[in-house]
This record gives structure tokens, sequence and C-alpha cells, in this order.
């Protein structure tokens, strides 16, 4: 399955995830939501993780963002062990988490402004990725103004904005209805063509997996770890035409019932 | 953008000049029962409303008040700010702090005015603290309770966004507390308004409570509706004052609805 190789330009390991663990004690004893999850991501690749809910997907997104740490293991990025939030790592949260009392331009603005960069170019910066997701006639709105694929639109500028390598998005689209999730897909891939930044993306959604990724990971419940990972060998441009395909109808299905099964299996 | 036209609101005012309208009638019908001992009717308040404020004794009373309440409420807030703040934050001063701020607030300020007055006199001073310690209690509390209510979500953006615990705390947790401080702020008044009377009925030489207390030893039933009715308006007002100024600078919140 070659299909994609044009997309991994350089082949460097981007991010490697070194057998890592993570437990949770709570009162009723520890939870193990991940163990053992190996995993390395090459830079530019697109990587979506899908699986039953309580298999550690969101767990070892926040790993890699910095916003936890494992309890054994290690996740490294460009080769340093994450030790915290950074800003070459973005991260989209599901919940959007926009600042609501910031306008869309100065939430685009706020990471820009710690960086300490020279105004004229945080202006730039900010009108640059607003352009890129069409909100420019809502720059000066405040988000409760908007429509929830507008704010995710917000989030994902601003996450761009601070230029990061590694773009890390926890069911960005989970909340949207499935026209406006369409069409924020769509609006990622062409970004992702262009912006060219390592994506690592969880979602429930098998089709949106499909669509989106080179590769798509499926983890197990309890604990949390690779069952399989599925090479898409679907070139790129992919639209909402790729849908229609025979391959993607084979991957698709292929997905759907591991993932299915998984979650009988949690049922057990 | 996105600015709504407001309309005046016409059924709104219909209902509020109804109810006033009501309130009156039924003052005047309770005023000409035997109720009136008691009851002045809203002409002989009138009377005695035109009779204060012309003799300038009346608004003499009122700044008296007003002085005393604000200075209190204004002192209470500018403590409760940090105070609630750090509680809100660092763990430790919140478990050293919380439990006596509630326990001295479930105590109602009248019952240690008379602790208060004979450690610091019946001057000014005794007062202002009176009504400073009530205000303030309030205050911490509710300040204290938007910082800990502060959404995790926007801490975790802020934090992949690159920025540090000072600037979350200045640019993310004040801003995101603004809405409970601003409520605060007026349960923080209230509080400062009753205790005032309470604070001015034990003895002072102006001053609405005062005004008060002195009309009911005469029985000046006329003069004590009066007061009564001043400081709900006195109240009413800053009320207002303060939630204009809630609306502006918390317009952002998804919840209000303009």
């Amino acid at each position: 399955m070659a299909g994609n190789s044009e997309h991994l330009s350089t082949g460097v390991i981007k991010v490697q995830a070194k057998d890592v663990k993570k437990i949770y004690p709570t009162s009723r004893g520890d939870v193990v939501a991940l163990n053992g999850f190996q995993l390395d991501i090459k830079e530019n690749e697109f990587i979506c993780v899908v699986g039953p809910s309580g298999c550690g997907k969101s767990t070892i997104l926040n790993i890699m963002a910095g916003l936890e740490k494992p309890t054994s293991g290690e996740v490294l990025v460009d080769g340093k062990s994450v030790n915290g939030p950074g800003a070459e790592r973005g991260v989209v949260f599901q919940q959007y988490a926009l600042f609501p009392w910031l306008t869309v331009k100065k939430n685009v603005e706020f990471g820009l402004h710690l960086k300490k960069l020279p105004k004229e170019e945080i202006g730039r910066i900010s009108d640059h990725y607003i352009k890129m997701v069409e909100l420019q006639d809502f720059k000066n709105a405040y988000p409760k103004e908007l429509s929830g694929g507008m704010k995710q639109r917000v989030a994902i500028a601003r996450a761009y904005a601070m230029n990061p390598s590694l773009l890390l998005l926890d069911e960005p689209f989970g909340a949207l209805d499935a026209q406006t999730r369409t069409q924020l897909q769509t609006e990622l891939l062409n970004t992702w063509e262009t912006e060219r930044k390592t994506c690592f993306f969880i979602t429930h959604d098998v089709e949106e997996a499909v669509i989106l990724a080179q590769r798509v990971i499926i983890m197990s419940a309890r604990p949390g770890r690779i069952k399989e990972i599925v090479d898409v060998d679907i070139p790129y441009p992919r639209t909402q035409e790729t849908k229609l395909t025979r391959r993607f109808g084979e991957i698709k299905n292929h997905v759907w019932s591991e993932v299915y099964n998984e979650y009988l299996e949690q049922r057990k | 953008m996105l600015k709504k036209k407001v309309e005046f609101d016409w059924s709104g005012w219909l209902y509020g000049l109804i109810s006033l309208g009501a309130a009156i009638a039924l003052w005047m019908i309770i005023s000409h029962t035997e109720a009136h001992v008691v009851f002045a009717t809203p002409a002989e308040v009138w009377k005695a409303f035109l009779e204060g404020l012309l003799s300038g004794k009346l608004l003499l009373h009122i700044w008296a008040s007003l002085r005393r309440s604000l200075s209190g409420f204004i002192l209470a807030f500018v403590c409760a700010l940090p105070v609630a703040f750090v509680m809100g934050w660092y763990r430790p001063v919140r478990l050293l702090l919380e439990h006596w701020v509630k326990f001295v607030k479930s105590i109602p300020p009248i019952s240690y005015i008379t602790l208060i007055i004979v450690a610091m006199g019946v001057g000014e001073a005794a007062k202002v603290t009176v009504i400073f310690i009530g205000s303030f209690l309030v205050m911490v509390i509710n300040i204290y309770q938007g910082v800990r209510n502060v959404d995790n979500t926007l801490i975790k953006a802020a934090h992949v966004l690159g920025a540090g615990d000072i600037s979350i705390f200045f640019k993310v947790v004040i801003p995101a507390s603004l809405p409970y401080v601003m409520v605060a702020a007026r349960l923080g008044l209230a509080s400062s308004l009753t205790t005032l009377v309470a604070a001015e009925l034990t003895g002072a030489q102006m001053g609405l409570g005062q005004m008060i207390q002195e009309a009911s030893m005469y029985f000046k039933m006329d003069i004590v509706l009066m007061g009564i009715l001043i400081i709900g308006i006195v109240g009413t007002v800053l009320d207002r004052a303060i939630c204009l100024l809630e609306r502006r600078l918390t317009a952002w919140q998804e919840t209000r609805s303009i």
C-alpha cells in the first residue's frame, strides 16, 4: 500500500509514542486508560484515531499536547520528550474553547500576543487565517454571535495562526451537524494540503476517519492500545465524491466492522 | 455587527404602570382603614417628602447614609477582589480561609454591631466597619465561586497557546470571572444597605435609619414610611446602575438575552 508515498515527502519521524501507559486512580481502584501505546507518526502525515469511547484516544492526545503526563513511557516530538504544552503543538478541542470575551480576531491573536510578535505581524497573520476559514465578515464578532461550525473554524484558525508543526484535533467536528461536518472536513483537507502540517485527529466517525487520514488507527478499549493500523491507499486530493468510490467503501466497511467488534467485546 | 435594533418595549412599560398604579391604589385603600394609625396615606407621605426636601434635612440624611454604605461597600469590594482571586487560585489559601469566611458570613451583622460599637465607639468608623464586614464576606464568597467555576477547557486552550500561569490568571481567569464579580457587587451593595439601616438604628446623628428611628419615637408614621420608601428607591437605583455596568462589561456572555 504505497498510494500515499508522495505525501510522506520526507519520511522523517515527527512523533514517537514509546510504550505509553496511563493509569487514573479512582475511588474504585485504578483505571488503565492506556497500556503499551506505541506509534510513530511521520512528518506531514494525517493520522486519524477511532475506537469505542473509553479507549484512551483523548488521553493519548492530551499526553502529546502536554496537558497530561504518562504514568510510564514517553512521547517524543521532533526527538524531544514532551514535557508540558508548547506552541509548536496546536490543539483543537471538541468544545471549541473560544474565549467568549474576545472577538474572533482577538481569539486568533491570543497566542500571537503571548509570543510577543510585532503588532503588524500579528495583524497580518490573523487576517490571513481568518480569511483562510472565510470569516472576514465576522472578525469583530463575539463567539456568542457565531454558529457551532463558525466557532470551530475560529478555533482552527487560532491553532494554525501559531504555526504549529503538529496539529492535535480532539473530535473537533463531533458536536456539529452532518452538513457542516462534511464542509469542514473538505476545508481541513484543503488546508492540510497547502499548509503541510502533521495532523493527529481523533474521531468516533469512521467515515470521517477514512476520508481524512492516510492511516487510521483503530484502538481497543480497557486498557487502550492499538488494535490495528489501516493504510488508506486513496490518493489526494480527496473530495466528498471520494466517499462514493468502491475502494473507500471497502476500507470504511473494514474499519467499521473492527470498531464494532471492539464495541461488542467491550460490552461482554 | 449583528446588532439588533432596540425597539421601545410598549407592553413592558404598560404593565409596569399598571403594577405601580395597583400598588398605590392598594396603599390608599389600606391607609383609609383603621390601619391608618400605622400606614400614612400617599398624600401624607408625599407631603412629608416635600417638607424634608425643602428644609434640606432629607438630602443630608440621604447623603449621610449613602456615604456610609458606599464607603463600606467600595472598601469591601476593593478588598474582596484580591482575597477571592487568591482563594480561588491557591488551594492552601482556600483551605485556610474558606471555613472562616462561610462561618462569619452565616452570622447576621446586626448581632455583632454591639461588639464593634464597644470596640470602636459610636462614630462613623464603627458603622462603616460593620457594613464593610457584611458586604466583604458576601462578595468574597461569590467572586471566589466564579474563579472556581472558570471553564477548564479555556485554561487548557490558553496553555496550549503558550500561556503560563501568570498569563492564564490575568488573561483567562479574571475576564472569565467577571460575570461573577458583577453579581457579587450587586449582592454586596444590597448587603451594605441592609447593614446600614441596622447600624444607624443603633444611634447616629444623621442618616435614613436615624431619621426613621427618631420619627417613630414621635409616632410620625408619614416620615417613617417615607424613609422606608427612600431606602428602597436608593437601593433600586444603585442596583440598576450596577446592572447597566454589568451589561456593558459582560455583553459577550452567551446566556445574556438583550
